[in-house]
């Protein structure tokens, strides 16, 4: 096709509208894909091992061996998502050339550059990354993020650090927007963002790609509860393919995402799921074990 | 006539948003009652096997199909067109068919995320817009009764990207992305009657 523009930011950020409302599982089998894809989800994100464990296994975390996502692009219909660490930019050239449709550029993933993160521009492929508030917010989408999603805390099963990173990501939008023009300077300098995209945030009241919600999603309720504080779809790691009834979990937690304002539906959803996956507190968690200060 | 916008999973903001910038109000619809309501209908892009699933949950399978049957106008974009199709090549067999157009599909056609464009079109009355294709689908062929409206050159040809049959129109990419109204303002004439 002739002048056809690919990896443009309409592309790049229009995927991740087509993706609202929905939710990505993390799977690292094709079986697994199968059941999520079945359940209802809207992508899958193929890895190695969840991030319960990798906190478990320890070591280093690194991309996906390309043959695991080849099997898992081959057996669902529906996007494929992968992680690339932290300022790896070849794992990420390599995930490009195998098609896969984002990469998540992740702090689930041992950083690769403790000072920059990917040029993402560079890439046809669009990146979604994690941020626990609005400036590490801004400072990915300047970096060419088409999708943002809050950090949380992966691989604990505890909803608490994806509600405080939603509530600060759209706490800081809100006291965005009744600043008057001469104060946006300062809040430019104090989020550490470009002022352009700090003023365009100001006056749109959201943020100019998709949000969705990531780290310690375990249950229906639990991706309700985000849905509810404004994440516009959500991503469920370890707490699905961990837990005692994956399939049944899986669509229970899709059914939640739509009716997250009808406590009836989210309540039926909920009976008989069996064992959630064993949580993690985040207060016992030692500081160098604690995802979400990866990256800046 | 009222104006309602299928909110299972996907971008049905942006077409609400695109219908209102014309002075049209539209429900969001998530229900079958929701949907009684209404006279016409946009699908919007989204994951089709999601919106599939969510749709047989609620029973909104059922209930389109019927109204398509008796007469609702309906348009569908990307996974809204697969939906809409008689024919879904690639597709997952349990996946729904509401066969409102007659023609054969083929999810993710054009390629993978990789492959997502976006280029400057032509209607067939020389309208100009830049149409945005997400991992879209390929219309492969259509029946006799189906109007193209704007079409694609590619390598094997050119291949509709807006078709319309009656009162069911669907287009292979995005209008609801951009601020070209064209393609919502042309339903909506058809729904008011303007167009025949």
């Amino acid at each position: 096709m002739t002048d056809a523009r690919t990896g443009t930011p309409l592309v790049k950020r229009g995927m991740a509208e087509m993706l609202k409302g929905g939710v990505i599982m993390d799977v690292v089998t094709p079986e697994q894909a199968k059941i999520a894809e079945d359940a209802g989800a809207v992508a899958v994100m193929a890895l190695e091992r969840v991030p319960a464990d990798i906190r478990a296994q320890g070591g280093v975390a690194r991309m996906s061996d390309p043959d695991m996502i080849d099997g898992i692009i081959n057996s669902v219909s529906i996007p494929v998502m992968a992680k690339a660490r932290i300022g790896h930019f070849v794992e990420a050239q390599v995930l490009q050339s195998l098609g896969v449709d984002y990469i998540d550029e992740s702090e689930v993933l041992t950083p690769a550059d403790e000072a920059n993160h990917i040029d993402k521009w560079k890439f046809t492929v669009p990146f979604v990354c994690g941020a626990t508030n609005l400036g590490e917010a801004l400072r990915r989408i300047t970096e060419g993020a088409a999708m943002i999603r809050s950090k949380g805390e992966a691989g604990t099963g505890n909803v608490v650090e994806a509600t405080r990173h939603m509530r600060q990501i759209l706490g800081d939008i809100k006291r965005l927007t009744v600043l008057s023009e001469e104060e946006l300077y300062t809040a430019a300098k104090n989020l550490q963002a470009p002022y352009e995209l700090v003023s365009e945030v100001a006056k749109s009241g959201k943020l100019p790609v998709v949000l969705f919600t990531a780290g310690g999603i375990a249950t229906p309720a639990d991706a309700a509860l985000m849905m509810q504080l404004g994440a516009e779809g959500v991503f469920v790691g370890s707490g699905i393919f961990k837990s005692g009834d994956p399939a049944k979990r899986a669509a229970a937690i899709v059914q939640a995402t739509l009716n997250y304002r009808d406590a009836k539906k989210i309540a039926d959803v909920s009976r008989g799921l069996g064992e959630a996956m064993v949580g993690i507190n985040i207060d016992t968690l030692p500081e160098s074990e604690k995802y979400a200060t990866r990256g800046w | 006539m009222k104006f309602g916008v299928l909110a299972l999973q996907g971008d049905f903001r942006e077409h609400i948003s695109a219908l209102n910038h014309l002075g049209i109000a539209a429900d969001e619809i998530r229900s079958v009652a929701e949907l009684d309501s209404i006279d016409a209908l946009i699908i919007p892009g989204g994951e089709s096997t999601t919106i599939s699933l969510l749709a047989k949950s609620t029973g909104l399978d059922k209930a389109i199909l019927q109204k398509i049957k008796s007469g609702m106008y309906v348009y569908g974009s990307c996974a809204g067109m697969i939906l809409l199709a008689s024919e879904i090549l690639d597709g997952r067999l349990d996946q729904i068919k509401f066969s409102g157009l007659d023609i054969t599909v083929r999810r993710n056609g054009f390629g993978r995320q990789v492959d997502s464009f976006e280029k400057e079109l032509t209607t067939n009355l020389g309208e100009h817009f830049v149409g945005i294709f997400i991992r879209a689908p390929l219309v492969q062929d259509v029946g006799s009764g189906v109007d193209v409206l704007a079409s694609l050159e590619t390598s094997y040809g050119p291949t509709p990207v807006w078709v319309r049959q009656n009162r069911v129109m669907a287009t292979s990419f995005h209008p609801e992305l951009t601020k070209n109204s064209l393609v919502h303002q042309y339903f909506v004439d058809l729904v008011m009657g303007k167009i025949s």
